[in-house]
């Protein structure tokens, strides 16, 4: 179980970084495996640092975060490759991922030579041949090949591929379909599911509230650094109660229905002040939190 | 008719040969219709929105007429063109950065602006704070530096400043695409808002995303590698699409409300053809579930009860022999 217990995340930012800025606040959530849990706000939410954190790209200023009840912060050498063996992340633009003057499946012989060197060649073969064919690519379409003769679809595939040679537990996705075009994106969007069903747990960070209501078991809705509303992802969708999330599925274009012509644009106005509290969660039914105030 | 296309052809120039971005396009524009242009990347849309305002260094001009409201665009001619941008027609790109000074004041740019193309700004200064409280800005950004403002402000700033002449032909690059969903909302009513207070005439929106055209545009048209592939009121390109194409494209995109548990949706297999040497025939045809032989041969354009579609099997197949992309779960 990945479990984040009150992580909060203050940059120092301006010049000679004298100003603080809370990116994220207090925030407590679980992952399972085989569970996928969208953690879904607009800019400057918080939403990415959350991710970075748990790939241990950045540290949390307060708050721990555990693997299986041991705090990630205190991994090192051996200990910590083993836990990128098991979490791993997939970001928005599959093109920066790669080194462009290599060719794009250096990345298996990496996995290759770092985490299982005593793998051999013919089985690591057939390890990634199982690899490509769940993550629907042909290996004559990808392999040998430079990261601009792909699609940003294959690229993110290969990487989520790369991902599974680990045999990992839990994936970070960061925004990885939002650079893919719409007849693709829903398909690197159904692999997640079916990896979900194969029990992976999965960090599912976006901005579109129809990709993460489409996917996901629980839903975290985040404003701000903090969280307003968390729950089942029908309880969030289906009964809002937090203004916040209402306004926020008002504003979402549909294509059924027509915007209503009043303006219910969100208060998104300036950040809360840095030592403002953290909003309280309080629950409303089981299996939904919601932001009291 | 506010804007007039016919058979437009334009073309990259790259060092592997001609990459075929607009191959023969042509579509009306009426007077106060704001038509969406709607597909994947790389099917030519952003080329024709920016062929119709002006051609950058790699564009070529192969062919075709733009007529805006009877009077001939000369978009081969860099010069010529100065005339008509800003007056009668501009663009919004879809970076508003791209549109401003990052070091002049918002205010003291809109004056070198209105001056280079010979306007008086005495006159029009009551106009500028006008439009701008209209889309819920305080005058005091124009005392304000670019990078002061959020996206969704900049957006409308571009906005305001690019239809202050009232052109006939607005021009929206994908504005939405980089904003969040709450501005996104902000911005996308200001179009219609400013069609709707005649502020310009008509506009051209251009995005990927359906979603957001089908609450502001009242007619789409659909491209498909350098073509066009259909074109009807919006209400009709999501509820009742006849091009296969506009068919798979409209079923695989996912809504609130929609879940993975309940309604599995499908994607389009395949890949757009390459446009350095396009096949002959509809270039939908690789991907098609209905393609016949038929389909080697060029699909026209046909146009009836105020849609228009270019398939040889959609335009004689009754609609439920389609293909729907859903498939349940």
């Amino acid at each position: 179980m990945l479990r984040l217990d009150h992580v909060s995340k203050t940059y120092r930012v301006g010049s000679f970084g004298r100003g603080r800025l809370a990116a994220v606040r207090g925030v407590s959530f679980e992952l399972q495996p085989g569970e996928v849990l969208s953690v879904i706000g607009e800019s400057g939410s918080g939403k990415s640092t959350i991710g970075r954190m748990v790939l241990r790209l950045l540290r949390p200023t307060e708050g721990s975060i555990t693997h299986d009840e041991v705090d990630i912060a205190q991994l090192h050498g051996h200990a910590l490759k083993e836990y990128y063996r098991r979490v791993q992340g997939v970001f928005q633009d599959p093109f920066s991922s790669y080194n462009p003057i290599f060719k794009a499946d250096r990345i298996f012989g990496m996995v290759h030579t770092e985490f299982f060197p005593r793998v051999s060649d013919d089985e690591w073969r057939e390890r990634l041949d199982d690899a490509l064919e769940s993550v629907s690519l042909n290996r004559n379409d990808v392999l040998h090949k430079y990261p601009h003769q792909l699609s940003g679809g294959q690229l993110q595939r290969l990487l989520v591929a790369r991902a599974l040679l680990l045999e990992i537990r839990y994936l970070v996705a960061d925004e990885i379909i939002s650079m893919l075009d719409a007849s693709t994106r829903i398909d690197v969007l159904n692999l997640l599911a079916d990896l979900k069903e194969r029990g992976l747990g999965i960090l599912f960070i976006t901005h579109d509230l129809s990709l993460g209501n489409y996917i996901s078991d629980s839903t975290i809705i985040l404003r701000h650094g903090c969280i307003v509303e968390m729950g089942a992802t029908e309880k969030v969708f289906g009964d809002p109660r937090h203004p916040y999330t209402r306004d926020l599925l008002a504003s979402v274009p549909l294509l059924h229905e027509k915007w209503s012509r009043e303006d219910g644009a969100a208060a998104n106005g300036g950040r809360p002040p840095e030592h403002a509290e953290v909003p309280k969660l309080v629950s409303v039914e089981d299996d939904h939190l919601v932001a009291a105030g | 008719m506010a804007l007039h296309v016919e058979d437009l052809r334009v073309y990259y120039r790259t060092l592997a040969g001609d990459v075929k971005a607009l191959d023969g396009v042509s579509f009306d524009v009426a007077d106060g219709e704001i038509m969406g242009l709607a597909g994947e990347s790389g099917c030519g849309k952003s080329t024709l929105g920016k062929s119709l305002i002006r051609l950058d260094g790699r564009m070529r001009y192969v062919g075709g007429h733009v007529l805006l409201d009877g009077e001939e665009l000369p978009i081969w001619d860099d010069a010529a063109m100065n005339a008509f941008r800003f007056r009668r027609i501009s663009i919004v790109p879809q970076y508003a950065m791209s549109a401003l000074n990052p070091i002049r004041k918002i205010g003291r740019m809109i004056h070198e602006l209105l001056r280079s193309r010979g306007v008086s700004s005495n006159g029009i200064q009551k106009e500028i704070d006008r439009r701008l409280e209209l889309v819920g800005l305080d005058r005091s950004v124009l005392d304000l530096y670019p990078i002061e403002l959020s996206g969704g402000m900049k957006q409308r700033v571009v906005i305001v400043i690019s239809t202050l002449l009232d052109p006939s032909l607005l021009i929206a690059d994908e504005i939405t695409s980089a904003l969040d969903v709450s501005t996104q909302k902000a911005v996308a009513q200001t179009l219609v808002e400013f069609r709707d207070r005649r502020f310009v005439k008509s506009m051209i929106v251009i995005t990927h995303d359906i979603a957001v055209l089908y609450q502001v545009a009242d007619t789409i048209l659909v491209m498909y590698a350098g073509k066009l592939a259909e074109k009807a009121p919006a209400d009709e390109i999501v509820a009742n699409p006849r091009h296969p194409y506009t068919r798979l494209l409209v079923s695989s995109l996912p809504e609130v409300g929609v879940r993975y548990a309940e309604k599995q949706l499908v994607g389009i297999p395949g890949r757009p053809p390459s446009l350095l040497e396009p096949p002959s025939g509809c270039r939908f045809r690789d991907r098609c579930p209905l393609a016949t032989a038929r389909c080697t041969q060029e699909p026209p354009w046909v146009e009836q009860d105020g849609r228009g579609i270019a398939c040889w099997e959609a335009s004689a197949a009754p609609a439920a022999a389609l293909p729907v992309a859903v498939e349940s779960g």
